[in-house]
């Protein structure tokens, strides 16, 4: 917790603080597991993903936030969605210029950012009704409680599914001639289905008020 | 016709939607706790992804790819609107989900009804604009894409009434309290993913 006290209000620090661990947008609120899933086979390609669902969150909260008062509610869904397609697109150019090969390896799924219910959700939720510093924050925040799973994930699957991380060798493959047989289930869907299982089930046990009611 | 029909099951099975792209699983397991909207909400998305895959294809080439203008004058032979892609597949997608809204409630009250908030969640759900994404970059032709987008629909669905199927018998179990819930369904949708990898490398 590493938040000054003098510069950011109270609000502004749960803003930030809470999705990380006690309202993460993965594990509780069920949001933005789609592209969750399909981008952790690699640390590399997890990083730039998160961060760019963080910056575009973020983003969007702010100019949502900054409009707010005169986006007609009949048609609120429709502007949102014009906002963040506008950022996912510079997001992409961005992509494609700097790092064109992680682009290529996420292919579609920076596009599906759009969809991603974590900055529709957080759209609707929070920066229509909040000032737009704390609801940039909100964003950050949320943008960083998602990278922690994404992060996480990526980290067990690429390291005992391929024995790399950031694509250098930790553990050395049988098929090199080192010791450790990599576990093929963890580069495969269902690997991700269970890790992801676990770490909800791991954080529930940690943060019992967050289990379900039956 | 043998093409289309691989395509078909390579859409439905081999490459689910949901089990082995992760795509729309946020409306996977928030709406598969009953059999009954699981099936509302499969058929609506596979009827949504039927018209906008193929529609979304015409207007990518006919008016965004690069040289898709040239038909207006020949000096816009150079015209690369590719970038716009996203922007306009969530615009047609947006729009399709409304009309087909009004065509339910005008013809077909009682499935309007029925389907009831789930037809506007449909704009956002992801394997909507997946399907779309996909299109464009394995360069399908009208009549692929809309195969595509039916399979991949068909596919869906199916994933989502296995799911809710299974969540329902679920209820009888003891499950660990920290796994109740959502922990459980991951279990579950990677068994069922497994399964499903059961029909890789299927050809027709």
């Amino acid at each position: 917790m590493s938040a000054q006290p003098g510069i950011l209000s109270k609000q502004q620090r749960e803003a930030l603080i809470d999705p990380l661990v006690n309202n993460n947008p993965i594990a509780l609120q069920i949001l933005g597991i789609c592209s969750a899933l399909a981008v952790t086979t690699k640390m590399e390609t997890a990083l730039v993903m998160s961060l760019g669902l963080t910056v575009v969150t973020a983003f969007s909260n702010l100019v949502i936030s900054l409009m707010r008062n005169y986006i007609p509610a009949s048609i609120r869904i429709v502007v949102q969605l014009t906002v963040i397609a506008s950022l996912v697109i510079v997001t992409d150019q961005i992509l494609k210029a700097f790092v064109f090969d992680v682009s290529k390896q996420l292919s579609v799924f920076v596009g599906l950012i759009i969809t991603n219910c974590i900055v529709m959700g957080r759209a609707e939720a929070y920066a229509m009704a909040n000032p737009p510093g704390a609801s940039f924050l909100d964003g950050i925040g949320n943008g960083l409680g998602y990278s922690l799973v994404l992060i996480s994930v990526a980290f067990i699957r690429e390291l005992l599914g391929s024995g790399k991380l950031l694509g250098v060798s930790i553990l050395k493959l049988t098929t090199e001639g080192g010791w450790y047989t990599s576990n093929g289930l963890m580069l495969l869907a269902p690997g991700a289905f269970f890790l992801i299982g676990t770490i909800i089930w791991a954080l529930r046990t940690w943060k019992p008020n967050q289990i379900e009611a039956e | 016709m043998e093409a289309y029909l691989s395509l078909l099951t390579k859409s439905i099975f081999v490459e689910n939607m949901a089990l082995s792209f992760f795509l729309g699983m946020c409306s996977f397991m928030a709406v598969s706790k009953k059999v009954e909207t699981a099936i509302g909400l499969g058929v609506a998305v596979t009827f949504v992804l039927a018209i906008t895959t193929p529609l979304n294809q015409a207007i990518a080439s006919l008016l965004l790819k690069e040289g898709a203008l040239a038909w207006v004058h020949p000096s816009m032979a150079t015209v690369d609107l590719s970038f716009l892609n996203f922007l306009i597949f969530i615009g047609t997608i947006a729009a399709a989900v409304q009309i087909v809204e009004m065509t339910l409630d005008r013809f077909l009250p009682a499935l309007y009804n029925a389907l009831g908030v789930f037809l506007p969640l449909i704009a956002v759900n992801c394997a909507i604009l997946g399907a779309s994404l996909f299109m464009v970059e394995r360069d399908y032709s009208f009549a692929e894409s809309a195969v595509f987008g039916t399979g991949s629909g068909i596919g869906w669905a199916l994933a989502i009434m296995a799911m809710a199927a299974i969540r329902e018998k679920m209820r009888y179990s003891h499950v660990p309290p920290a796994l109740r819930g959502l922990g459980i369904s991951f279990y579950l949708t990677g068994l069922m993913a497994i399964g499903f990898m059961a029909f890789a490398g299927i050809q027709l």
